[in-house]
């Protein structure tokens, strides 16, 4: 019962699947599982949250390291669930307002971040210690250049020499990595789904 | 009285200079700020699932169970019903998500989570296979002589890029001779191939900045028409 | 003198951060207007949307969050604006959390606010669905069974644009506005290779060389890369927006993050030298 009826449910939702691009007998079956997918994968995203939750409400009663914090954390979920379950989500609520002026800004400023430290990586990253290590550089500057304006104006054909660079030798890496990771995908979806690869299912 | 925009503004710009606080050193600006991302973020995920999955996909379906239409209508309100009631399996699915936090049916958890990476994966094997695995291999099946020396050129670089990538992804035998010397000019295409990435990169996150600058001295501001 | 490259070698990241941040900063003061030209990927995306008939019915799928807005909100405006000048009927979806209030903003300023389009008979959004790729293949077999209503709540089969809306065969094209997973990729593997139906993608930078290879074998017929794709598209549709104000300050940090590594290499080559000599 415990490893036996995973590996069948697993087997036979990923064979329905399959099937299915194979026949179109199986898609009123298989659109029926879909729904149960989507319905099924939303319980997950809850009891990711639920999780959230549990862990920072027990630092919060050990007084644990930033304590003080988990409760921010934990009054701003439980906010934000009762304004968007008992208010509303749609444009002119309070839900919206917080989506627009809490979590849009600060989303978008911790990935601005990151600009100021791939900056600080490029300057460390790119010396030139080997051939390879000047291919990597060199191509990094011409598209940084090429791609930009600036590059245009110094010299009209930068961004056609550019777009040669993602086309030809950029391209022809690219097509490798995804036909060595669609191999690594294919594989590892059989070995799921024939049970030979079970960590989906933790210890025991 | 200051309106809801306007408050909403500097609210947003205060949290916006929390969030850089950190470029300085980690501080308790950036934590406070840091901790309410993640709560109503998080918050924020499980209304979206209650309006957009849980209501329209379960619980409104659910709610149109109505036992009457079964006997005035047996075989038309079979049929309706049937799509209501066969709900109840992903709802049950869903729920034994929640054993994990039981010490005695934690086991439980495995059946939901088996039925979707099977779903996953029966889906990854078909899409890879057909999108990636098989239109990429043909796309690349190109000719080696078109008539223009460029075009042809082209096309004998991004063969031999490809062939030499997948040598230097081949790890069974060992890089020596030929496929050695092969493996070495795959190096080549990858790094080409990364530095690339690497531009985009720098291009993607120098945006995000101007993005966030622009709100400073544009929207908060003012300063920038 | 070596002291002086060792320091320049070990270079205070704050140091680096205050010139990245002036670069950005003074072009939005002081703009240059540096012209640029479209490229490739940017035209076909603009050309393939031009060709369809008014009328025709596009699914615009906003996959993308606050986190790349700059990049993704000036493409997703413009699309818009192309397809409300040209009668093209909008169905909207969104595979994250994140991107349903981003389109509902961005109909409420462009279809409503500047075209005075119709919600419902003009464009409708259909919300967000969880499921990742699920959702793309549900798609496939039934739209309203996959979304049963749409943002507002209102039934999806009762509006007037979802009339003769079964799949993605009663659809002309699909523009994916992408932030990541799930996003193009998803939509090309599951819905282009498996429908045979259009895709035109705008996609953050970080994303866009990857979908070099798509572009060449065909499964994308479209693509902006970035907040320069977003420029260039811009340009082509005729409108100014984030996209093109922000090229300037694109430009200058770009160069001033040339100038780090020219003088990281500088430093790094004087060292070895010294070290030689030694």
């Amino acid at each position: 019962m415990r490893r036996e009826v995973p590996v069948i449910i697993c087997f036979l939702a990923g064979a329905l699947f399959i099937g299915n691009y194979f026949s179109p007998k199986l898609q009123p079956v298989a659109q029926v599982v879909n729904q149960w997918a989507i319905i099924c994968i939303a319980f997950a995203y809850v009891l990711g949250v639920a999780n959230i939750f549990r862990i920072n409400y027990q630092v919060i009663t050990r007084k644990g390291k930033d304590w003080i914090y988990k409760v921010v954390l934990i009054v701003g979920l439980i906010l934000m669930i009762y304004l968007g379950i008992f208010r509303g989500v749609k444009e002119g609520t309070a839900f919206n307002w917080v989506f627009m002026n809490a979590i849009y800004p600060m989303q978008a400023t911790m990935f601005a971040l990151l600009a100021f430290y791939i900056a600080s990586a490029a300057f460390r990253a790119f010396r030139i210690r080997s051939w390879e290590a000047a291919l990597l550089g060199i191509t990094a500057v011409l598209v940084m250049i090429g791609r930009v304006p600036l590059g245009e104006a110094v010299w009209k054909e930068f961004p056609p020499f550019t777009e040669w660079i993602m086309n030809v030798p950029q391209l022809a890496a690219k097509r490798a990595i995804m036909i060595g990771a669609a191999l690594g995908a294919i594989s590892t979806g059989l070995k799921v789904l024939i049970g030979l690869e079970k960590t989906y299912m933790g210890g025991e | 009285m200051p309106s809801s925009e306007l408050i909403g503004t500097w609210v947003a710009a205060g949290l916006t200079l929390f969030c850089f606080s950190f470029l300085y050193k980690d501080n308790p600006f950036y934590k406070f700020a840091e901790h309410l991302y993640v709560g109503i973020s998080a918050g924020y995920w499980v209304s979206m699932e209650y309006h957009n999955v849980f209501r329209p996909n379960l619980w409104d379906p659910l709610m149109r169970l109505d036992l009457n239409i079964l006997f005035s209508f047996p075989r038309a309100g079979f049929a309706f019903m049937w799509q209501s009631l066969i709900l109840i399996i992903p709802f049950a699915f869903g729920i034994l998500f929640f054993t994990r936090f039981t010490k005695n049916f934690a086991w439980l958890s495995r059946w939901s989570m088996a039925l979707i990476i099977g779903i996953f994966a029966g889906i990854a094997i078909i899409g890879y296979s057909t999108g990636d695995l098989i239109l990429q291999i043909r796309a690349n099946l190109l000719p080696l002589w078109t008539g223009n020396w460029l075009s042809s050129l082209n096309n004998i670089l991004l063969t031999i890029g490809v062939l030499t990538s997948l040598i230097y992804f081949f790890f069974s035998k060992e890089h020596k001779g030929a496929l050695g010397a092969g493996a070495k000019v795959g190096i080549w295409f990858l790094m080409i191939s990364f530095g690339a990435s690497f531009g985009y990169t720098v291009m993607s996150r120098m945006s995000l900045l101007i993005g966030r600058i622009y709100f400073i001295f544009g929207e908060w501001l003012g300063l920038i028409k | 003198m070596r002291n002086f490259f060792e320091k320049l070698e070990k270079l205070d990241r704050r140091v680096i951060f205050i010139f990245v941040a002036i670069a950005l900063i003074l072009p939005l003061f002081f703009p240059l207007n540096i012209k640029f030209s479209v490229t490739p990927p940017v035209k076909s995306f603009y050309d393939t949307i031009e060709s369809l008939p008014p009328g025709s019915k596009v699914l615009l799928s906003a996959d993308y969050d606050p986190g790349s807005m700059p990049e993704l909100w000036p493409m997703h405006l413009a699309a818009l604006r192309q397809m409300c000048k040209r009668n093209i009927k909008i169905i909207s979806t969104q595979l994250w959390a994140t991107g349903s209030p981003l389109a509902e903003r961005a109909f409420n300023l462009v279809a409503v606010g500047e075209y005075h389009k119709q919600y419902g008979i003009d464009f409708v959004n259909l919300g967000f669905k969880e499921g990742r790729e699920v959702v793309m293949v549900s798609m496939g077999n039934s739209i309203p069974q996959t979304f049963p209503a749409d943002y507002h709540g209102n039934k999806t089969e009762d509006l007037p644009i979802m009339k003769g809306v079964k799949n993605f065969s009663d659809l002309a094209m699909i523009v994916n506005i992408s932030g990541g997973l799930p996003g193009t990729k998803e939509w090309v593997l599951q819905v282009v290779s498996r429908y045979h139906i259009k895709l035109v993608s705008g996609c953050t930078a970080v994303a866009a060389p990857e979908f070099y290879p798509y572009l060449q074998s065909g499964q994308l017929v479209g693509l902006l890369g970035g907040m320069k794709g977003a420029a260039e598209y811009e340009q082509m549709v005729g409108v100014t927006g984030l996209g093109k104000r922000g090229m300037d300050s694109q430009s200058v940090a770009h160069l001033v993050i040339f100038f780090f590594i020219i003088i990281g290499n500088i430093a790094y080559f004087s060292m070895k030298l010294m070290k030689k000599e030694k």
